[in-house]
């Protein structure tokens, strides 16, 4: 009897793949709660740290690039918007279109890393890195500083990477087919993680680029 | 599940039209998160003092409503979403109050 029963599931199984586009948002947000925890513990680290330090934080935030800082900014936004513009236009069923926007998004997180990578090694190359040679001359406020700001944006670069390969695989699952017009929440998914990340940013930019 | 299977039936467990879909309004919202941008470093270059801090966050928040309501859907998703955000929220800001309590009060 419940042989049975297993092999008629199974049957049906194989005529109706069941799907669940709302439990798979639910699960997607239930994780970005805890990259929110996970990015938020290091902000109360700053919060406390630049509660402290605060001479220290503004001292140090005058070596940023401002302006690389906010050309990042504009970059991001844009990525994220050419998700949306992605979903927008799958739903629309103009599958090439939705492919170009989801590349535009693609090249702009790239662009996000090439300047992440520049500006990183304008900081090593001054001796600005953990324990580097430059920092032995820094008050407390400043290592902290530096340091808060090497795991924050380092962590939220990895991130990029992460978001990057999750478009990249939407991507050809689009290609197949797979993902389409009525079966695009794997797309969506990966919208929520890069305007997630894209948020996290928001918060970065003023935070370690704009203190005076 | 079993419960809803009726409705399951029906929208099959899909939601893919979930809202009208427009790049209108992604694209005006993107030149409000663009303007808001362009204001917090104008800003940033005055000297506001101990209000400056204030201002960036106020900003930074007002450009995440913008993209979690427009960019993740959120103000035409389902309620619970809402209400997940506001458990998460609230937990970071219990956390960062009792943080600076212990910073505060010292000694």
């Amino acid at each position: 009897m419940s042989y049975n029963s297993d092999s008629s599931v199974q049957e049906i199984q194989e005529v109706h793949i069941h799907r669940d586009d709302f439990g798979s948002k639910m699960g997607m947000w239930l994780f970005l709660f805890t990259e929110i925890l996970l990015f938020g513990g290091l902000f109360i680290l700053y919060a406390g740290y630049r509660f402290i330090y605060s001479e220290g934080f503004a001292a140090a935030a005058t070596e940023l690039d401002v302006l690389l800082g906010t050309i990042n900014t504009v970059i991001l936004l844009t990525s994220s918007l050419t998700v949306v513009l992605a979903i927008v236009a799958l739903q629309k069923e103009n599958k090439k279109l939705s492919l170009f926007f989801l590349w535009v998004t693609v090249i702009c997180g790239l662009i996000f890393l090439v300047n992440k990578y520049f500006e990183w090694g304008a900081k090593f190359h001054h001796g600005v890195y953990p324990k580097g040679p430059a920092l032995q001359n820094m008050s407390e406020g400043e290592v902290m500083y530096f340091g808060l700001y090497f795991v924050m944006t380092g962590l939220h670069g990895l991130h990029i990477v992460v978001g990057l390969i999750f478009i990249g695989y939407v991507m050809r699952q689009i290609q197949k087919d797979v993902i389409t017009s009525s079966n695009f929440q794997k797309l969506e998914n990966s919208g929520l993680y890069w305007h997630l990340v894209d948020i996290i940013w928001i918060f970065l930019f003023p935070l370690f680029y704009l203190i005076h | 599940m079993e419960n809803n299977h009726h409705t399951e039936e029906q929208n099959d467990g899909h939601i893919a039209e979930a809202h009208h879909p427009s790049y209108g309004i992604n694209i005006l919202v993107w030149i409000g998160l663009l303007s808001l941008t362009a204001i917090t470093v104008a800003v940033a270059g005055i000297n506001l003092g101990s209000l400056a801090l204030t201002v960036a966050l106020v900003i930074a928040l007002v450009k995440s409503m913008f993209v979690i309501n427009f960019f993740m859907h959120l103000k035409f998703d389902n309620k619970v979403f809402k209400i997940f955000l506001g458990i998460c929220m609230i937990t970071f800001i219990v956390v960062m109050i009792l943080t600076f309590f212990d910073l505060t009060f010292r000694i």
